[in-house]
C-alpha cells in the first residue's frame, strides 16, 4: 500500500481536485484506492456526493474506538473508496495531541496501517494548515504531492517544506510539488514554469492548467478526469499521475508486474 | 454478487421477461432514482464454459469450474469449500470462496488433463481431485449483463441493480438479477434487495448454495443433460415386489448404458478412466450374466452367446489397459527407485507409450467393429424383449421377485467366497487367492446390483469388511501380474534392442519392490478374511441377508 498525500500550507491551490482526480486515474489503473478527506470542509466528500459525517465523528477514529474500516463508502466509480470528511476534524489537533509527544505526529499513520490488507493506495487530502494534523500526514505518506501556484511566494513554501521533511528522523516522504491553475497567457506564469520545472529537483514535468472544465467539477460532482477524459485538464492529471505513481519505487511498477 | 445478498431469477416464458424487467423497474423507482452505468467493468458480455470431469469429480465436490473470457482476458474460476479465501469481494456473486486464475491461450472446446494446465492457484487446488480424468467442456453461456445504478435524493449511488441475460447458442435462459452493495450503504442494499424480491415473476435465488449452479443447471438443461448424469456406479431402478426377470434385465441395461457412454471417451482417447470405467461395465455384464442369466428366462444358447461375446469384449479391453496402469504408476514407480535412477526408466517408458500406441489401434479397431455394435444392438434387444415381456405376465403368481432373487443369489456367492476362503492356508498357492478374488467380485456385484433393496447401514457395512479384503486380494494378484508383465515386457525391449543394461537393472528392482509388496498383502491376507469372515462379519451379513431384501 502506498500513501499519497496533497499538500499545501496555502488554501484554494487545487488539494482537493489534484487529490480527486489522481485517486481516480488510481482507481481506473485497477488499484483498490480510498481517499480519505481530512478536511473539515468536505469539497472532496461533497465531490462524490457522501454526507460529510463519521459516526462517532473523529474523535471515535483518532481514540480508535471505531476503526476507519467502519467509515469507509464506496464512491460510484470502481476500485475508488471514501472515507468521508466529518465537521468535527477541525478539532483534530486536540484529539491528536494526546499521549507522548515523539508519538502524536504518528497517529495517522498507524490508523492507516490495517488499510494495507485492503487497499493498493491512499490518497490524504489535507486542510491547508501548518498544524498536527498536517505533521501527521507528513509523517504518514509515502509521497507527498504538492500543489503551487506560480507565484514567487509559493516557491518559498516548497521550500520550507522540503527543509521540513529533510528534518524527518527515519523515513523520509518523497515530496513532488507541480505547478497548478497555470494561465499560460500569463507571462509571468510561463516564466516561473519553465525556470523552476527545469532548474528545480522536485518539481514535476507537468503543469495542470487553469480550465473551467475543473471548475465544472463541482456542478458535475465528478472528477474531471471521469467527466471529460478527452479535455487538456484531464490529460495533464493523466501526465501528472504517471510521474507521481512509482516516485521513489526502485524501479517504475509497471517493470515489476512485467507489463 | 455482493456477500450475503441473494440473487434472483426471472420465471416464466422469455416472451414476458422484458415486461418483468420493466416491473422491477418501476418498483425500484418508487424508493430510488434510477440512472444507466456510466462506464463499469461489471457491464458487458461475458462467455463461460463450465468444465468438469465425465463423471462430475468438481460438482460431486460441491465444486464449479468455470472459464470466462471477458474484455478479452480469460480466467479459470473455481468456487466452492475451500476455495480462495472466500472474503473477496465479487460480482459473481457468491458467499463461497473463490480462485481465479488468468490463463492465456486457453481453447474453450477442447478437454484439458490435470497435467495439461498452467500452475496457479485454481489448478493447486483441483489437480489432485480430477486426476487421472480429464476436464471436459460441459457447455457455454454467453451473457450480456446491463448496470442500473440506484441513487438517493443526493443523487450518489447507494446500491445497483445487474441484469445478466444468458444464452446457449441461440437458446434465452431466464435472465439473472442482482442487487449489489456499495460499501458503506448496507441497507439501501437490502432495501433494493427486498423490493426485487416481492416483484411479480421474480424468484430468489436460494442463498448459499453455488451461484453459478443455477445457470449451469439451466445452461445444462438445454441440451438434455443435468450435472452429476453419470456415474460409474450401478444405479439400476429396482424393487423387490417386481419379478425377477425384469429387475435383471434392468440391471444389465443400466450397464450397458454405462458402457456405452464410456465408448466415446476410450475412441477419443480423452483420459485413461473411460476405458477403464467400460471394462468395469462389462466385467459387472459378465458376472451379471452369470450369476442372474437364467432370470431373463431366454433359451441357454443366447446366453452362453452374450456370455462369449462380453468375454470377447473384455479380452480386447485389457492390453491397453495393463499398459495404461503401467503408464499411470510409473512417477510413483520411477521416485521409489534406490539402487537405479530414475532416468534409467526413460526407454521403459517409451517403450509402454510405443506399446500401447500399437495396442490402442486394435482396441479402436474393435470398438468400431461390426461386431461389437452387433453385440451392443442385439443386447439391449433381447433386454427390451425381456422387459416387454414382463409386461404380459404382470401378475402371473409364478416366478420369483426381485426380492427372492436377491437374497438367493447374493447368499451364493457368498457361499462360494467362504467355502475358497475358509479352505486357504498360509501354504495355499497364489491361485487359490486369486480365484477366491474373483468369486470376491462376484459377491460385490450380486450386492451391487440389488443396493436398493439393503438396509444402507447393513449394506455399508458388509460393504466395508468385503472391500477390505478385495483390496488384500488385489493387492496380492495386480502386483503378481505387473512383475510377470514387467518380464514379459523386459525380453520385449530386450529382443528389439530397445533395452540398456541400466534400464534393465532398474525394471529388475521395480519388480522387487512390487514383490516385497504382493509380500505384505499375502501376510496382511489372514487378518482381512477373519475380518470379513469372523463372527463381526458374519453378523454384518446377517443383518444384510437374515431377514432377506427389503
Amino acid at each position: 500500500m502506498r500513501i499519497y498525500a496533497t499538500y499545501n500550507i496555502k488554501g484554494g491551490v487545487g488539494k482537493t481536485t489534484t487529490a480527486l482526480n489522481l485517486a481516480y486515474l488510481a482507481a481506473a489503473d485497477g488499484l483498490r484506492t480510498v481517499l480519505w478527506d481530512l478536511d473539515p470542509q468536505g469539497a472532496a466528500s461533497f465531490m462524490f456526493r457522501v454526507k460529510p459525517k463519521v459516526k462517532g465523528g473523529g474523535k471515535a477514529i483518532i481514540r480508535g474506538q471505531r476503526s476507519l474500516d467502519d467509515a469507509i463508502k464506496g464512491t460510484d466509480f470502481d476500485n475508488l473508496d471514501l472515507i468521508p470528511a466529518d465537521f468535527t476534524y477541525r478539532n483534530m489537533d486536540l484529539l491528536l495531541d494526546k499521549g507522548p509527544e515523539d508519538r502524536q505526529n504518528r497517529k495517522l499513520g498507524k490508523l492507516l496501517a490495517p488499510l494495507a490488507q485492503e487497499y493498493d493506495a491512499v490518497f490524504l487530502d489535507c486542510p491547508p494548515s501548518i498544524s498536527l494534523v498536517s505533521e501527521n500526514v507528513l509523517h504518514a505518506a509515502d509521497v507527498i504531492v504538492v500543489p503551487l501556484i506560480p507565484t514567487t511566494l509559493s516557491v518559498r513554501t516548497l521550500d520550507q517544506l522540503t527543509e521540513f521533511v529533510a528534518g524527518f528522523r527515519g523515513r523520509r516522504p518523497d515530496v513532488l510539488a507541480f505547478f497548478s491553475m497555470v494561465d499560460r497567457r500569463k507571462k509571468l506564469h510561463r516564466e516561473i514554469v519553465e525556470e523552476l520545472s527545469a532548474k528545480r529537483d522536485g518539481v514535476a514535468r507537468t503543469a495542470i492548467p487553469a480550465a473551467a472544465v475543473i471548475e465544472n467539477m463541482s456542478v458535475e460532482r465528478a472528477p474531471v478526469t471521469a467527466f471529460a477524459p478527452g479535455s487538456m485538464p484531464a490529460k495533464a492529471y493523466k501526465a501528472l499521475w504517471a510521474e507521481v505513481r512509482d516516485i521513489g519505487l526502485s524501479w517504475p511498477r509497471g517493470y515489476q508486474h512485467g507489463v | 454478487m455482493t456477500p450475503g445478498l441473494a440473487g434472483f431469477v426471472m420465471s416464466g416464458e422469455a416472451s414476458v421477461w422484458s415486461d418483468l424487467l420493466d416491473g422491477v423497474l418501476a418498483a425500484l423507482r418508487e424508493a430510488f432514482d434510477i440512472a444507466p452505468e456510466r462506464d463499469s467493468a461489471r457491464a458487458g458480455t461475458r462467455r463461460r464454459t463450465w468444465y468438469d470431469t465425465f463423471d462430475w469429480r468438481l460438482y460431486r465436490a460441491g465444486m464449479l469450474l468455470e472459464y470466462a473470457t471477458e474484455h478479452r482476458a480469460g480466467e479459470l474460476i473455481l468456487t466452492g469449500p475451500d476455495c480462495g479465501d472466500g472474503s473477496s469481494f465479487s460480482m459473481r456473486g457468491n458467499a463461497h470462496g473463490q480462485a481465479v486464475q488468468p490463463v492465456a491461450g486457453w481453447r474453450a472446446a477442447r478437454s484439458y488433463l490435470a497435467a495439461d494446465l498452467p500452475d496457479g492457484p485454481v489448478t493447486a487446488r483441483i489437480a489432485d481431485l480430477v486426476s487421472p480424468r480429464a476436464l471436459l467442456p460441459e457447455v457455454t453461456v454467453a451473457s450480456a449483463t446491463t448496470v442500473t445504478r440506484l441513487l438517493n435524493p443526493d443523487g450518489k449511488t447507494v446500491a445497483r441493480l445487474l441484469v445478466e441475460r444468458p444464452a446457449v447458442g441461440d437458446e434465452a435462459l431466464p435472465p439473472r438479477l442482482a442487487i449489489a452493495e456499495v460499501r458503506g450503504y448496507p441497507g439501501q442494499a437490502r432495501r433494493a434487495a427486498e423490493i426485487v424480491a416481492l416483484a411479480p415473476g421474480i424468484v430468489t435465488l436460494a442463498a448459499p448454495g453455488n451461484p453459478g449452479e443455477t445457470l449451469l443447471t439451466d445452461a445444462l438443461a438445454v441440451l438434455g443433460r443435468a450435472a452429476g448424469d453419470y456415474s460409474n456406479k450401478v444405479s439400476a431402478k429396482i424393487t423387490a415386489s417386481m419379478p425377477a426377470a425384469s429387475a435383471t434385465a434392468t440391471i444389465m441395461l443400466t450397464l450397458l448404458d454405462t458402457l456405452e457412454a464410456n465408448v466415446d471417451g476410450v475412441l477419443h482417447d480423452t483420459d485413461s478412466e473411460f476405458l477403464h470405467d467400460l471394462r468395469v461395465a462389462v466385467r459387472r455384464t459378465r458376472a451379471a450374466i452369470k450369476l442372474l442369466g437364467d432370470a431373463l428366462q431366454i433359451p441357454d444358447e443366447q446366453v452362453t452367446r452374450f456370455a462369449g461375446e462380453f468375454k470377447w469384449l473384455g479380452d480386447l479391453t485389457t492390453p491397453v489397459r495393463d499398459l495404461d496402469v503401467h503408464l499411470l504408476e510409473f512417477d510413483a514407480m520411477a521416485a521409489g527407485l534406490r539402487a537405479a535412477k530414475e532416468d534409467d526408466l526413460t526407454p521403459f517408458r517409451a517403450f509402454l507409450s510405443d506399446r500401447r500406441a500399437r495396442e490402442f489401434r486394435v482396441l479402436t479397431r474393435g470398438l468400431r467393429s461390426q461386431r461389437f455394435s452387433q453385440l451392443m444392438r442385439d443386447w439391449r434387444a433381447t433386454l427390451g424383449t425381456v422387459l416387454a415381456g414382463k409386461k404380459r405376465r404382470a401378475g402371473a403368481a409364478a416366478g420369483k421377485t426381485a426380492g427372492d432373487l436377491a437374497t438367493e443369489r447374493t447368499r451364493q456367492a457368498l457361499r462360494k467366497v467362504s467355502r475358497r476362503g475358509g479352505a486357504i492356508t498360509p501354504d495355499s498357492p497364489h491361485e487359490s487367492l486369486h480365484d477366491l478374488r474373483k468369486r470376491c467380485k462376484e459377491l460385490r456385484y450380486a450386492l451391487e446390483f440389488f443396493v436398493p433393496l439393503h438396509d444402507k447401514a447393513a449394506y455399508a457395512a458388509v460393504l466395508g469388511d468385503l472391500k477390505r479384503l478385495q483390496d488384500c486380494l488385489g493387492e496380492f494378484q495386480d502386483n503378481e501380474v505387473q512383475i510377470e508383465e514387467i518380464r514379459m515386457l523386459a525380453a520385449a525391449m530386450l529382443a528389439a534392442g530397445a533395452a540398456p543394461a541400466a534400464t534393465l537393472l532398474a525394471m529388475g528392482e521395480v519388480t522387487a519392490g512390487l514383490a516385497v509388496r504382493q509380500q505384505a498383502a499375502r501376510d496382511a491376507f489372514e487378518k482381512r478374511y477373519a475380518g470379513f469372515a469372523g463372527p463381526e462379519g458374519q453378523r454384518h451379513m446377517t443383518a444384510l441377508l437374515g431377514g432377506g431384501a427389503k
